[in-house]
């Protein structure tokens, strides 16, 4: 009879951390960082806050617009979503044959992620705190200024259709957080506060914040082509806009 | 007399004022093509390189709609070597885009949604901020539109400008958009489009496998391959471009850098006529024109006489060892007349590899042979430096080759199948068609000055080298092969 019950306990806990798995959260330590478009006097503090492990999944996102009817495709309004959005899905409810449901939610725009995530009770992650997390790797809180940490995020720019990998098959980060680099851009809450507008000439001559009107000298530094390419993604969004290339995770303050 | 001073004075100003009006008025006629009345919509003919759209003619100036799609993708720089390009249309060059001065341009850029970066497009023909890279800038799976007035005729570059700049060009995104003058340019016969540009990869010139930009080098400028359209033998062999004895030919030369300046030229022609920098500035009877990196050159010439003549840039060590080398095959009857024939075409030896040798020293060579017999590593060494300065250029540093125009001598079965065939090749040279490892091969090969020792340590050099079957060429050998 004990062992029965034990088992039970044994199953019933085995089967909470599976469900709890894909929205498992992790905390991340705050502290002060220097962002790579600042300057040294240019620290930036982030307080304590959890984070998502893996960006949000196509199962995860399926369960919510289930959930939330004004979110399916064919009923979200206009003004937040456009006409990508979800459009690889075979129906308003069913993923198409060649979606995984542990692939990462794509074709999302700024303002389904947003009420995604405040559905869950949390929130998207600020430019600073999801650049403070992604600025780990496996070992080391800050690694931008290594070489392979750099050439790892270039390397991803010249893999083709990397929206198709799962959740989890990059890498497990310092913090423990899965696939910042490496499957998919992410939305984050203000990812167009720093303004690159297009004609990137421009930017670097004029908008000294950004990269101290440094990057024409210091080009070589692959640390700061790296993430050229993250502020440029983010600099070219709209928050209706969705692209194939673009996910999502949700993180939320440490009480 | 003081009323014939009067009237004399008169006709000289009024003859002043009236030369003065007739210069304003052809001023006005050149500058004033903002105003040119567009009269209709229609949609632009885009083609990929080396081909380009149909001649403007003397068609009045249009709303031209020009629809360019962004691809992000996989293609090849060189045999067994693979390289992710961004690309304008699907090509390196991007598509080319054909216009007349005056025409309204309403252009629309798509990023395609598998994409991961935003791209723009400044347009060196535009008149406006950023050549509309500003208005242009555009994320995956998104399309932008803005439209321009083409005011000045000329050849222009068009690149995409998106940070980091350098990189998105020297990843492939540039190409050419003409913008033909009143009436058109000149008819010619032929028209083709070819854009030179330098690459730069994490491995060495040659490493097979997928290979990564490498954004050091880059900036070095130390290009590991300088090609036209996009890669290595994209204009050799099968893709060579062609032209008929007596046609008029005209090419569209760009060069999209990022980084070299292109000293073009096509061995065995004269340019009759070169559109210096692509403008209007007329320059005559040229051998090489200078293109700068976003710059360009319209050339034409008539082709007098068959044969193959090859595109170089003439930094002449890109166009044997990183790939800057073309072809224009010409068909048509032989012209004895402007060109005996006698000597061969086309072919143009960079390291000037008939060594001179002197009488005495060739003497004392021969003596040296007859007195002392080689090892065989002596024999590979010195084979290794004759190779260096006679075989290499063409051959390669691993003996692969000139994909499409010199063939392989790495595993080479043409090679291991009769040694005595491959001496008479080095000592009396070979043209026409041979096939190695199945594929074939039609270049000339010259004859070779080495003496009898050079030519054994080199084929010896050459059979122990790259997986060959390791075959010790004798002097003997040579000598049979010599005297047959």
């Amino acid at each position: 009879m004990k062992t029965i019950l034990r088992l039970t306990i044994c199953v019933l806990f085995l089967n909470s951390i599976i469900t709890n798995c894909q929205s498992k959260m992790v905390p991340i330590k705050g502290g002060e960082y220097i962002p790579l478009y600042g300057r040294d006097s240019m620290k930036v503090s982030i307080d304590n806050f959890l984070m998502d492990v893996y960006p949000v999944t196509n199962k995860e996102y399926l369960a919510f617009v289930k959930k939330q009817p004004k979110w399916q495709r064919s009923k979200a309004i206009k003004l937040f979503v456009d006409a990508s959005y979800l459009r690889d899905w075979k129906t308003d409810t069913i993923l198409n044959h060649n979606q995984k449901s542990n692939s990462p939610i794509t074709n999302i725009s700024w303002f389904a992620a947003k009420s995604y995530c405040e559905n869950q009770g949390k929130r998207l992650p600020t430019v600073d705190e999801w650049e403070y997390v992604a600025m780990a790797n496996k070992k080391m809180p800050d690694a931008r200024k290594l070489k392979e940490y750099n050439a790892f995020i270039l390397s991803w720019y010249e893999k083709p259709k990397t929206f198709n990998q799962t959740i989890g098959s990059t890498f497990k980060n310092y913090w423990r957080v899965y696939d910042l680099h490496g499957l998919v851009w992410e939305w984050t809450s203000d990812f167009n506060s720093v303004l690159i507008t297009g004609e990137s000439r421009k930017d670097v001559d004029t908008d000294s914040n950004l990269f101290c009107g440094s990057a024409a000298v210091n080009a070589t530094d692959l640390m700061n082509y790296a993430a050229f390419m993250r502020y440029a993604i983010r600099g070219s969004l709209k928050a209706k806009y969705t692209m194939k290339n673009l996910g999502f995770r949700c993180v939320k303050d440490d009480k | 007399m003081k009323l014939f001073k009067m009237a004399s004075l008169l006709i000289i100003t009024s003859l002043i004022i009236v030369s003065c009006k007739s210069e304003d008025k052809k001023e006005m006629a050149s500058i004033n093509t903002a105003d040119i009345y567009i009269q209709g919509t229609m949609d632009a003919e885009l083609t990929s390189p080396p081909y380009v759209p149909a001649p403007v003619g003397n068609r009045t100036a249009k709303k031209l709609l020009v629809n360019m799609e962004i691809l992000e993708k996989e293609g090849t720089m060189s045999d067994g070597v693979q390289y992710v390009y961004w690309t304008f249309g699907g090509s390196v060059p991007g598509s080319f885009i054909r216009t007349r001065v005056g025409d309204l341009v309403e252009f629309t850029l798509s990023n395609h949604p598998d994409n991961k970066l935003p791209h723009n497009i400044d347009l060196h023909a535009v008149t406006g901020p950023g050549g509309g890279a500003e208005s242009s800038f555009v994320a995956p799976g998104h399309k932008k539109t803005f439209s321009f007035k083409t005011l000045n005729p000329g050849l222009y570059v068009y690149h995409c400008a998106t940070a980091p700049v350098g990189m998105h060009i020297a990843n492939g995104m540039y190409g050419l958009i003409l913008v033909e003058p009143e009436g058109g340019l000149p008819k010619v016969d032929k028209e083709y489009y070819i854009m030179q540009g330098d690459f730069y990869t994490k491995g060495a010139t040659g490493e097979k496998g997928l290979q990564p930009f490498d954004m050091t080098k880059a900036v070095k400028e130390d290009a590991d391959y300088v090609v036209f359209n996009g890669k290595v033998g994209a204009l050799t062999g099968d893709n060579a471009i062609t032209a008929n004895v007596g046609e008029t030919v005209r090419l569209y030369v760009g060069n999209g850098g990022p980084n070299l300046t292109s000293s073009f030229h096509v061995i065995g022609e004269i340019f009759d006529n070169v559109h210096v920098e692509g403008g209007d500035l007329i320059n005559k009877n040229v051998q090489t024109t200078s293109i700068p990196a976003g710059g360009a050159a319209i050339v034409d010439f008539k082709v007098d006489v068959p044969g193959t003549f090859i595109l170089v840039d003439h930094a002449i060590f890109r166009a044997f060892n990183k790939g800057a080398l073309g072809m224009l095959k010409v068909t048509g009857e032989e012209k004895k007349d402007l060109y005996s024939g006698i000597k061969q075409e086309g072919i143009y030896h960079p390291e000037g590899s008939t060594i001179q040798t002197m009488p005495e020293s060739k003497e004392k060579k021969k003596e040296a042979v007859s007195t002392k017999d080689k090892t065989l590593a002596q024999k590979i060494a010195d084979g290794k430096q004759v190779y260096m300065k006679t075989c290499f250029a063409c051959h390669q540093a691993e003996g692969q080759g000139i994909p499409n125009a010199f063939p392989p001598l790495a595993k080479s079965d043409y090679l291991n199948a009769d040694v005595k065939r491959a001496i008479g090749i080095v000592l009396h040279g070979k043209t026409g068609e041979i096939t190695v490892n199945g594929k074939k091969y039609n270049s000339i090969m010259t004859k070779q000055t080495l003496t009898d020792e050079e030519v054994a340590d080199v084929m010896t050099y050459v059979y122990n080298s790259w997986g060959n079957n390791k075959t010790n060429v004798s002097v003997k050998t040579v000598k049979e092969v010599k005297n047959k």
